[in-house]
């Protein structure tokens, strides 16, 4: 059974295309980078996975459910991190993971926490309110926050976005830990390149609401004969397929 | 506590560790309640020294038309904030991606409201009696009945402006503030049906505050329980708040396909 299966998934608004007919599977253990420019269709694909975006045609299936009929049961082993979306400021950071225990349902709530103050180093950071912290500690918690359910698969929005080399490193070798143990899937959508070479199995490139190509890194940065998959991303997005595929 | 009751919980607790934190929120639960009690009792106080004993038990239903009025107010507006905080915080996005249904996110903001109402209450019930000399419980056992309505009430009235909100995002959080007040005039909080005029009374009858403030002067003037007024009160509620969980779930729904739950902050 995939972690995803999206079939002929299309998004349309009223006068806007965003996802057109695109259809991937994501296998268990598994990470998969979603890339494309701004626009391109990543943060409405991740939408309509995580059920807060009904598609306008097409078929998800998120751990064996449908998303259409059965969210909830997929939504408890899945788990989202953004940086674009808060967690409340006035609440410690122990208070937010607990506000996230009840809902997920985490079985041991007390010893889940602690595990994940020490995987992230956020033992001293428990008792402060989260919108004391920095940018890189709110990431941290994020991610913990993210990892509450210890989720068979991991959405994840542009997670290292503004974060310094340091903190970033920190965040892949996290995710890169939490796959190893547990053989979870991920999704990762990022404008970062080395991030996504380190970290993905396999890369979805979108423009303009499709699938334009998809491989390896490898076997994208050959195929483009280019150096990296950031001239890879260059190409795509610049118009440069054709004559480079050709 | 089974898996819903959790998730409940889980937004319950998130609500209530904010208030515990913060007094300038709880203190803004109980300002207007009290605020609106000393102006009215004062009023009240005024006419009873000035025109004597039919005035004091005109007061007097004055001062419980203002207490049970704000019951109304209060839970209405214990909903909406409870789900604007959540959209200051930019945190919905975490809470739609849970779990968590949408019967139990209205279920946590019920809860959250009835805590705040029960807290915004208490100190102009208090100051009511010391003030005044006005004891709330003097309405008796009906007081229960009045209770639950006007906070049923309030909650379909919040559950309308939640509405709004997933439909018109947070450009729409000043009506959480207004739509209820706007209600005061034919709620009939401090008078009766016939001061209104002719063309008004149908809306009035409508709603459910007409028939309990009705019902509240017979038990304060006559000592008497309106069945007919009380029984109106409640089929009314029930019928309204059907309509805004069917408005509800429409909306949120439809939010879901605009995508404008990923945008509702905005």
């Amino acid at each position: 059974m995939d972690a995803i299966d999206v079939r002929n998934l299309t998004k349309r608004y009223t006068q806007t295309l965003a996802v057109d007919d695109i259809s991937f599977s994501v296998k268990p253990g598994a990470v998969i980078g979603l890339l494309g420019g701004n626009g391109a269709g990543k943060t409405t694909t991740i939408s309509m996975l995580l059920g807060l975006l009904v598609p306008t045609s097409g078929s998800i299936f998120v751990l064996g459910r449908d998303m259409a009929k059965d969210r909830f049961a997929a939504l408890a082993r899945m788990n989202f991190s953004s940086p674009y979306i808060a967690l409340p400021q006035k609440l410690t950071v122990a208070e937010n993971l607990r506000v996230y225990g009840h809902l997920y349902g985490v079985p041991d709530m007390r010893r889940r926490i602690a595990e994940l103050a020490e995987q992230f180093d956020l033992a001293g950071l428990l008792n402060r309110l989260a919108g004391e912290l920095s940018a890189g500690q709110k990431t941290r918690v994020a991610l913990a926050k993210s990892l509450i359910n210890k989720p068979d698969l991991l959405l994840l929005d542009e997670p290292t976005a503004s974060l310094d080399p340091d903190t970033g490193d920190f965040v892949r070798t996290a995710l890169e830990t939490y796959r190893r143990e547990t053989g979870a899937g991920i999704l990762l959508a990022s404008h970062n390149m080395a991030e996504v070479e380190r970290l993905c199995d396999h890369v979805l490139m979108m423009k303009q609401g499709k699938i334009v190509d998809r491989g390896t890194p490898d076997d994208l940065i050959a195929r483009y004969g280019r150096e990296d998959l950031e001239q890879v991303f260059l190409d795509i997005a610049r118009n440069n397929v054709r004559e480079r595929v050709s | 506590m089974n898996a819903s009751a959790r998730r409940v919980w889980g937004l319950v607790y998130r609500h209530l560790t904010l208030y515990r934190r913060s007094w300038p929120r709880l203190v803004e639960i109980a300002y207007w309640p009290t605020l609106q009690l000393l102006i009215w009792g004062f009023t009240a106080a005024f006419f009873a020294h000035a025109h004597g004993s039919p005035a004091a038990l005109g007061g007097g239903a004055l001062i419980a038309g203002v207490l049970l009025w704000e019951i109304t107010l209060r839970g209405q507006l214990g909903v909406t904030i409870t789900f604007l905080e959540d959209i200051w915080s930019r945190n919905l996005g975490h809470v739609f991606v849970s779990p968590l249904r949408p019967a139990e996110l209205v279920v946590s903001l019920l809860a959250v409201s009835l805590f705040r109402t029960l807290i915004g209450l208490l100190p102009a019930i208090i100051i009511a009696y010391l003030l005044y000399s006005f004891n709330i419980l003097v309405l008796g056992p009906v007081l229960f009945f009045f209770f639950v309505n006007l906070t049923v009430m309030g909650w379909w009235v919040a559950l309308g402006i939640v509405s709004l909100l997933f439909r018109y995002g947070a450009g729409a959080e000043s009506l959480a503030w207004t739509i209820a007040f706007g209600i005061t005039p034919v709620a009939c909080v401090f008078y009766p049906l016939q001061a209104l005029p002719v063309w008004l009374q149908p809306i009035a009858l409508a709603l459910p505050p007409e028939h309990i403030f009705a019902g509240m002067r017979a038990a304060l003037f006559h000592h008497q329980l309106a069945w007919g007024e009380l029984a109106a009160a409640a089929i009314l509620n029930l019928l309204w708040m059907l309509l805004a969980v069917a408005v509800f779930a429409g909306q949120f729904r439809a939010a879901r396909v605009r995508g404008a739950l990923i945008s509702i902050g905005e």
